[in-house]
């Protein structure tokens, strides 16, 4: 009786115990982060417990969808809130606290840097792709999209129709530079000298990577973040406009 | 009401979508194109001109976006949880080389870059 009474249960809800799930990998990554004394890696931490998850998922049941292949969790559940549709429902909502007199504030030495550093990033990243042997364009424009951000990533992907584990490498390589980001800036400040606004808002824009950004100037010299920021929030939305358009078109033109 | 918010949100969304989509067939790969980048472009332009004009959302009307807004970690952890990641454990090397490769560089421009005000 109990046992049908938890197949019944467990096969129902699968949405809410997804978002259960969630809840408290956030939850309790955000604990252990600031049991770390570093609160700002809490998101980063998070993730990689998703991606751990799913690892686990693929192991256990053999499949190529991680959690999303365990019936609990299966149909509309990881697979519904972590599709594509609430992924990007959620990414645009972020724009709202967009403000365009920020990048007036940055001027054009601002736009240069977003422009330089979307550009730069993905020519690194879809450069060591091609290095090492990816001969698909979709999947090099993927993978150099996750050197873009961890979002920048799965949005091309998606767009270009490329499997679930080059997605998954372009969000580990996304995920590479925000944590690099917040953990080597205070070492290399003084090297590229990052020590006034205007720097500041250069290397936002350079790297982009929100999280990294805030986390690394915030460990570096705090009065600077909102400098960082004020580019850096641009830079996301500016990855998924011109990456999987413009940037797939040259990869392919060059790969053909 | 919290709903207009994730209304104004999701007409965004489907702007940015359709837009995508047709830019998806001119380029030949079908799929949705740079859809999300646009419909953030537009949603930035059109709630900067509403605040110029003096019109600025209701509270609740923003708590609505704001939501949608703090979602967006935890489901890119729900995203990352239906990744194929056994598959991309081959990949690991290419993901630290091009996120690490990309980081460092791009620090580096950060002086040349900041010339360019002086």
């Amino acid at each position: 009786m109990l046992t049908d009474a938890f197949n019944s249960f467990a096969g129902a809800d699968h949405l809410i115990i997804s978002i259960a799930l969630v809840a408290l990998i956030m939850f309790i990554t955000k604990k252990i982060s600031i049991m770390l004394g570093e609160e700002r890696i809490a998101s980063a931490l998070a993730i990689i417990t998703g991606l751990v998850l799913a690892f686990i998922g693929g192991k256990v049941t053999g499949g190529s969808s991680g959690l999303a292949d365990i019936s609990i969790f299966s149909g509309a559940g990881i697979g519904l809130l972590g599709g594509s549709m609430l992924r990007d429902y959620t990414i645009i909502s972020t724009a709202y606290g967009v403000k365009l007199k920020n990048l007036k504030k940055a001027g054009p030495v601002g736009v240069i840097s977003l422009l330089v550093g979307v550009i730069f990033s993905f020519i690194v990243g879809s450069g060591v792709a091609m290095a090492l042997g990816y001969t698909d364009p979709a999947e090099v424009t993927t993978i150099g999209a996750g050197a873009v951000t961890f979002i920048v990533g799965p949005v091309t992907g998606t767009a270009l129709g490329v499997s679930s584990e080059i997605i998954a490498i372009s969000v580990a390589a996304g995920l590479v530079k925000s944590i690099m980001t917040m953990v080597i800036t205070p070492f290399i400040a003084d090297l590229v000298g990052l020590d006034n606004p205007t720097s500041a808002m250069v290397y936002g824009g350079l790297i982009g990577t929100t999280s990294g950004v805030a986390g690394g100037l915030a460990a570096t010299a705090p009065e600077l973040v909102p400098y960082g920021a004020m580019t850096a929030t641009f830079y996301t939305g500016l990855g998924t406009l011109i990456v999987p358009s413009i940037g797939f078109l040259i990869i392919r033109s060059i790969m053909l | 009401m919290e709903i207009i918010g994730m209304g104004f949100v999701a007409f965004f969304m489907l702007l940015g979508s359709f837009l995508g989509r047709i830019l998806g067939q001119f380029i030949g790969t079908g799929g949705d194109v740079g859809g999300v980048g646009l419909a953030m472009l537009f949603m930035v332009l059109t709630v900067n001109y509403l605040e110029n004009k003096g019109k600025m959302f209701k509270p609740r009307t923003e708590n609505g976006i704001k939501f949608l807004s703090a979602l967006y970690i935890p489901i890119i952890v729900a995203m990352a949880a239906r990744l194929n990641v056994i598959g991309a454990i081959n990949g690991g090397l290419v993901a630290i080389l091009a996120g690490g490769v990309a980081t460092i560089g791009a620090m580096f421009l950060v002086p040349l870059l900041s010339k360019l005000k002086k």
